[in-house]
């Protein structure tokens, strides 16, 4: 598998990474991704990394720049489902993830996301 | 010190970052190292086989199993042909990045392994040996 599907739910897109990613294939998924968010016009993206077993500072900048590209476009990015072991070993590395919003699972990810939909409409005054 | 497995794996495509990636798991679970251990170590295999096949133009790593006194541990040695590193201590310090990456390759792994050793010739190569030992 070289692509990494991306589903639409309601207003946002849902990616569950489930495969040890190599760089080409993070590469893909940050252009999909932007592509995506223009074509379907949604709000938010959720990318749900439990499967994964290792991020390093690969993984690390390629989660930042899809959450900053998104916010360019409008759209929130989350990062759901992070291990307690990544968590440990990624904060010694010295990623911090900055401007990448988490939460534990997909459920709180999904209120995290509408909250923060939420607030930016208001903030727009729409 | 003793080696009692040793195995060397190619780098030059960054398929093979992955294929490091589970290679260094698999051994690490072998030898019962924990979840943490496990994870902080393929985390550094990653971050340093990318640095040679990125900076170093692609090279080989080997993996080795040493038992000291009683204790086990995994090593893990980088190497490849490429240009050096001209300046090791700034090469060392967190941010600094000739590529495009977090330039948290080299020190960011550093502090994720037990023992951390550097050496690098200006058009000769780069060697970085690592080495985590299993928590008893």
């Amino acid at each position: 598998m070289d692509k990494i599907p991306i589903l639409k739910l309601k207003d946002l897109l849902l990616v569950t990474i489930q495969v040890d990613m190599h760089d080409r294939m993070a590469h893909t998924l940050q252009e999909d991704l932007t592509e995506r968010v223009v074509q379907d016009g949604v709000k938010g993206v959720l990318i749900d990394i439990s499967s994964l077993e290792v991020v390093d500072s690969f993984i690390g900048r390629m989660l930042g720049n899809i959450a900053s590209a998104t916010r360019t476009l409008g759209a929130e990015t989350i990062v759901v489902g992070i291990r307690p072991s990544v968590a440990i070993t990624i904060v010694e590395l010295g990623v911090t993830l900055e401007g990448v919003h988490t939460a534990l699972n997909v459920d709180k990810g999904m209120a995290l996301l509408q909250s923060l939909i939420k607030t930016s409409s208001q903030e727009k005054g729409t | 010190m003793k080696i009692s497995h040793n195995e060397t794996i190619h780098l030059g495509a960054s398929e093979d970052i992955s294929y490091i990636r589970q290679k260094v798991r698999k051994w690490m679970v072998e030898l019962r190292f924990s979840l943490v251990e496990q994870t902080k170590i393929v985390t550094a295999a990653s971050e340093l086989a990318r640095n040679t096949i990125e900076h170093g133009g692609g090279g080989r790593a080997q993996l080795i199993v040493l038992t000291d006194n009683g204790r086990t541990g995994l090593q893990l040695i980088f190497e490849d042909n490429g240009p050096g590193i001209p300046d090791l201590e700034l090469a060392l310090e967190d941010g600094y990045s000739t590529g495009s990456g977090l330039g948290l390759g080299l020190s960011g792994s550093k502090r994720l392994v037990d023992e951390f050793d550097l050496k690098s010739k200006p058009d000769k190569g780069t060697c970085i040996t690592i080495t985590k030992w299993r928590l008893n």
